[in-house]
């Protein structure tokens, strides 16, 4: 390589763009029905699908990204293959020069789009989850009959033509005996360069839109000590990840509610609201980029990215008040490794300053196991945090 | 392609690139697959190199380009044509520049 010129591959946030991240949910309907799912709707949904962003409407946003300096798109759902046009929507991403990561089931990956993933590469490792490894243990959770070999299918015909993608898995009832096969199959797959990793703590609705669906999603959560066992598999690893964490990113934050990535990036969802990241979706932290809103709107619609980010940056200021969350959570040192955050808070209280009672056991149980706490501590009576996580 | 560029070749953008400008940097998308070495290499070119690439608009020979940035960087023209062809041939190779007659 000669001296003008430097590859790289990590550019997600190059000097002076002003969009690091950019999300965009094409769709909330998915072609799954995911006992565990935070989001989607049935993929015949015409009502949903009525409301959501046309073509146009994309590709708006994503030339707005483009001159903001984005270079990297995640496109996510749903399932984004649903939509259409994906392929042109795809396109019209890449041709913007952005990268583009596309979370999927796989089902819906045809031999053309394959082609078209090889020759036109999106530049970023896709991520195809997996609910299981058989029909059985997969239909279980898809509650689609079919779904598995069309996943399989899929996944194989990304690897005949060399797509790069990565597999995560769902821990749920139906597969969590499959673990050990999961990871024997993950290791084949050219692309994966560490075990996968899996999502066991789920969501509740993030529209706090079914408070069935809620009951069931709390009753598939694997139990804290599962969780822990499960995620200390690897113990030299876990702990030598954890203590290398603690010392980076733990510590008590006070009361401020937005202490992570929020007001970085922009997240679309399907009706072209943007959000300060794909969980935050209290209507109130919301900018809507399509229908007049008082955030200030381009040619007379909607809000434009820049807008957008700028009303999120003012995220960073917001502060809890609840005085449980201050009590607890404000001066926790697990703070980082506890998931507890507004999304979280508001998709299951309905405010974004209350403690999820789930994600606070889970991190004490991992606390624990790491030697951090005492059978009877919680995290925030304890003061001499730092001498405990070196 | 890397022996048929000369100082009297003409030179412009691959259409298998997408080259951006944000911020001053230039940044070179892969549009197609076989640009990189690797599945998600992008390109930023240094200030000399953003220098040759602003004048690789299909009119100007390699010379021309060369002659004016020697100027912009008061540099050996000498010196700079090497760079200038050194330049252009690792680009072409790789498709990032289309080499025309």
């Amino acid at each position: 390589m000669s001296d003008f010129v430097r590859r790289t591959t990590r550019l997600e946030r190059p000097i002076g763009s002003r969009l690091g991240r950019l999300d965009i949910e094409l769709t909330e309907r998915c072609d799954n029905d995911c006992i565990h799912c935070c989001i989607n709707l049935p993929a015949g949904d015409r009502e949903a699908r009525a409301r959501e962003l046309t073509t146009a409407q994309v590709e708006g946003i994503l030339d707005q990204a483009a001159e903001l300096g984005c270079l990297q798109v995640r496109y996510t759902g749903g399932e984004p293959l649903l939509r259409p046009d994906f392929e042109e929507l795809y396109l019209h991403a890449r041709r913007l020069g952005i990268k583009v990561l596309i979370f999927t089931n796989a089902r819906r990956i045809t031999p053309e789009l394959a082609d078209l993933l090889a020759r036109v590469p999106p530049l970023v490792t896709a991520e195809v989850t997996v609910y299981g490894m058989h029909a059985e243990s997969y239909e279980a959770v898809s509650r689609v009959p079919g779904s598995y070999s069309q996943f399989r299918r899929g996944v194989d015909l990304l690897l005949d033509r060399g797509v790069p993608f990565v597999v995560k898995g769902a821990l749920l009832p139906a597969n969590r005996g499959e673990v050990e096969e999961f990871e024997a199959w993950a290791a084949t797959i050219p692309w994966m360069d560490k075990p996968p990793s899996y999502a066991m703590t789920f969501d509740l609705r993030n529209r706090r839109d079914d408070e069935r669906k809620n009951e069931l999603i709390r009753s598939l959560r694997l139990p804290p000590d599962e969780a822990v066992a499960m995620l200390t598999r690897r113990p030299e690893e876990y702990r030598r990840e954890m203590t290398e964490f603690a010392g980076r990113f733990m510590g008590p934050q006070g009361d401020v509610l937005f202490a992570c990535g929020a007001g970085h990036g922009v997240s679309v969802d399907a009706y072209g609201r943007a959000q300060p990241c794909m969980g935050v979706r209290a209507p109130e932290l919301t900018v809507d980029l399509i229908r007049a809103c008082a955030a200030g709107g381009a040619d007379g619609g909607g809000a434009t990215l820049a807008a957008a980010l700028e009303a999120f940056a003012a995220l960073r200021e917001l502060r809890a008040t609840n005085p449980e969350y201050l009590r607890r959570c404000a001066r926790c040192f697990l703070k980082g490794l506890c998931e507890q955050c507004p999304a979280k808070s508001w998709a299951e209280h309905g405010r974004l300053d209350t403690p999820v009672e789930y994600l606070c056991a889970v991190a004490h149980a991992q606390a624990r196991w790491l030697g951090w706490l005492g059978a009877d501590e919680y995290a925030w009576e304890v003061v001499d945090w730092r001498a405990r996580v070196t | 392609m890397t022996s048929e560029v000369t100082l009297q070749t003409v030179c412009v953008p691959s259409e298998d690139v997408v080259a951006r400008e944000i911020e001053g940097e230039i940044i070179i998308v892969p549009l197609v697959a076989g640009i990189g070495d690797a599945d998600d290499e992008l390109y930023t070119l240094n200030e000399t190199g953003k220098a040759i690439w602003d004048r690789l608009d299909g009119q100007r020979s390699l010379a021309a380009v060369a002659a004016e940035v020697a100027g912009e960087f008061d540099a050996p023209p000498a010196a700079i044509e090497a760079d200038v062809l050194g330049f252009a041939a690792e680009m072409a190779q790789r498709g990032i520049l289309t080499a025309g007659a």
